[in-house]
């Protein structure tokens, strides 16, 4: 099969009033990717997604999805991708499996394959012996996990994920990033993934696109985007840091000054760090790491990603903490 | 084919729900219980109007409250639903917005018309005969107010963000579309005021209707009571259908 685009967008562009929640996004991606958006609650990632998902109509600009245009076909756009939102939204009075029953009859599943197929998806997310317990039961992983199952229930050629695993755990993350990995290799979809976790982002996706108020301000692999940073991240905490004298350090490449807080991009820093204490002042503690997503992030825009940062309203709470339980 | 199974599928889902929530149909019989029982009784012990007992003569009124409010409520819990994401994976389906319509309303009509059987089956403890031709009509009465009053939930709930409203809504057109319906009190002699808000309530022709249906008195015709609901209904399914269309 010669190789296609999962997605192509061209000046893809919604605005609420006046304001640009995307802004003349223009990405491509490839078959078989997992393509990460990476940004801060409300940078835009989940009104992309409703874009390409053929839920919100965009101000400007269109996109192709599996080689349909979201605006002229918006049907076949449908039946070609699977769709995990954010918030939880399998029916908790059903059952697992009546969940996935439910789906498969609307999004035409052939009557013949559909038990079939019901029993595969239930088996990539370790759920067959849980299948007939109503879904309140489930813990939020489950939850998450019936989920994916469902969203790869007709076959679709492209997955989307909107924040595969905010509100979990950092054991169930894991659980969950597994999971998916497992499922590109053995379904061979194409997985967009929208996350404000680095790491969540750097575990998984191939190619990151970094968003920042609607706008696509790095897009790379994210050991190139680390590289863009130039090198490893040192983190002092000192009470009178002697700024000036470290500016004068040619190895020295940025430095960010909060209070008693001191953040410098070095390179090698190990092979400098001695002479920096030297330099710096007296250092209550520490850090030497290499470069993050983060550093990344605040690289181009100035501004860290504020992880677990509170997001949505009331609803959306209650609906999280309806599924933990 | 698809969009007739998409249709199942939604149907499905409101007929498993109705089975599993067995505390919400028990919960949603008490009141209008209440009503027959103890107001019907109470004021039955004093009064008879058009030729019957008060409580025999409320039944009707009460069995049309059980439809009003169980439909209008139905169709206002998508705003619930759009909340929590639950909705959305419907919306991203491959199906019509008509069809995701029209599973919902029929869905939540079935539902309601379960409930009004169950009130009709205390009818019987009242004393009221039925036929089988009076039943039918009954269902048909039924189904129809159901339907137009289960889109009118779905219009208001798919126009609205939040369920702060509800409150408003129950106060404001549930209670009165009851209230002036004529259930608790015949609409022969009504001054001009009641009059006027009596005619225009829609809930009222129905109301009629079954009260001509299963107890002989009317005061329009039943079958020009039913081809009145049956406007009213048409017009809001296809605001219904309308409204959904424009869903995001």
């Amino acid at each position: 099969m010669a190789l296609t685009l999962a997605v192509e967008t061209e000046h893809l562009t919604k605005r609420y009033g006046e304001l640009n929640a995307v802004t003349d996004l223009n990405v491509t991606i490839d078959e078989g990717e997992i393509f990460g958006l990476l940004g801060p609650n409300g940078a835009g990632k989940t009104t992309t997604l409703s874009m390409l998902s053929t839920l919100l109509k965009p101000t400007e600009g269109t996109a192709r999805v599996n080689g349909y245009d979201v605006i002229s076909r918006p049907a076949d756009v449908r039946r070609s991708i699977g769709i995990v939102f954010q918030d939880p939204s399998s029916d908790d009075i059903l059952t697992g499996r009546e969940n996935l029953y439910l789906h498969a009859l609307m999004f035409g599943v052939p009557k013949n394959e559909r038990d079939q197929r019901i029993d595969h998806v239930l088996g990539l997310v370790d759920l067959r012996d849980r299948q007939d317990d109503i879904v309140k039961k489930y813990s939020g992983g489950m939850r998450r996990r019936l989920e994916l199952a469902r969203g790869l229930l007709h076959n679709p050629r492209t997955l989307f994920l909107d924040e595969p695993t905010l509100g979990l755990d950092p054991q169930t993350r894991e659980h969950i990033w597994a999971y998916i990995e497992n499922l590109v290799d053995s379904e061979k979809v194409t997985v967009i993934i929208t996350t404000h976790y680095m790491e969540e982002a750097d575990r998984l996706c191939n190619r990151v696109a970094i968003i920042d108020h609607g706008k696509v301000v790095a897009l790379d692999k994210p050991s190139a985007l680390k590289s863009t940073v130039g090198g490893d991240v040192i983190r002092l905490s000192v009470r009178a840091p002697r700024i000036d004298q470290l500016k004068t350090l040619d190895y020295i490449l940025s430095i960010d000054q909060t209070g008693s807080t001191v953040r410098l991009t070095v390179k090698d820093a190990s092979k400098h760090l001695q002479e920096i204490l030297g330099i710096v002042g007296e250092a209550d503690a520490v850090e030497v790491r290499t470069a993050t997503l983060n550093d990344v992030f605040l690289h181009y825009t100035g501004r860290e990603i504020r992880e677990e940062s509170g997001e949505g309203g009331i609803f959306e709470r209650i609906a999280r903490v309806r599924s933990a339980h | 084919m698809g969009e007739l199974e998409g249709f199942y599928a939604l149907w499905y889902r409101e007929i498993k729900v109705f089975t599993r929530e067995k505390s919400r149909i028990v919960s949603s019989l008490f009141t209008p219980l209440l009503w027959i029982v103890v107001f019907g009784g109470g004021l039955g012990s004093a009064i008879s109007l058009g030729g019957v007992n008060y409580q025999v003569f409320i039944f009707p009124g009460i069995l049309t409250m059980t439809i009003l409010f169980s439909s209008v409520f139905f169709g206002l819990y998508i705003v619930w639903d759009k909340k929590i994401d639950f909705f959305k994976e419907v919306l991203v389906a491959p199906l019509s917005r008509t069809t995701i319509f029209a599973g919902k309303m029929v869905g939540g009509s079935i539902d309601a018309l379960l409930q009004g059987c169950a009130m009709l089956l205390f009818g019987v403890l009242l004393g009221i005969n039925y036929t089988v031709v009076a039943l039918a009509i009954s269902f048909v009465f039924m189904f129809i107010l159901a339907s137009a009053l289960v889109s009118l939930g779905l219009i208001i709930g798919s126009n609205m963000e939040s369920v702060e409203g509800f409150q408003l809504i129950v106060s404001f057109l549930v209670f009165p579309m009851f209230f002036f319906s004529g259930a608790l009190f015949p609409i022969k002699n009504l001054p001009t005021y009641l009059l006027v808000f009596t005619a225009l309530d829609p809930v009222t022709y129905a109301l009629d209707g079954l009260r001509g249906t299963l107890l002989g008195t009317s005061q329009l015709p039943v079958a020009l009571n039913l081809v009145i609901l049956a406007c009213f209904a048409a017009v809001m399914v296809a605001i219904g259908t309308w409204s959904f269309g424009r869903l995001k």
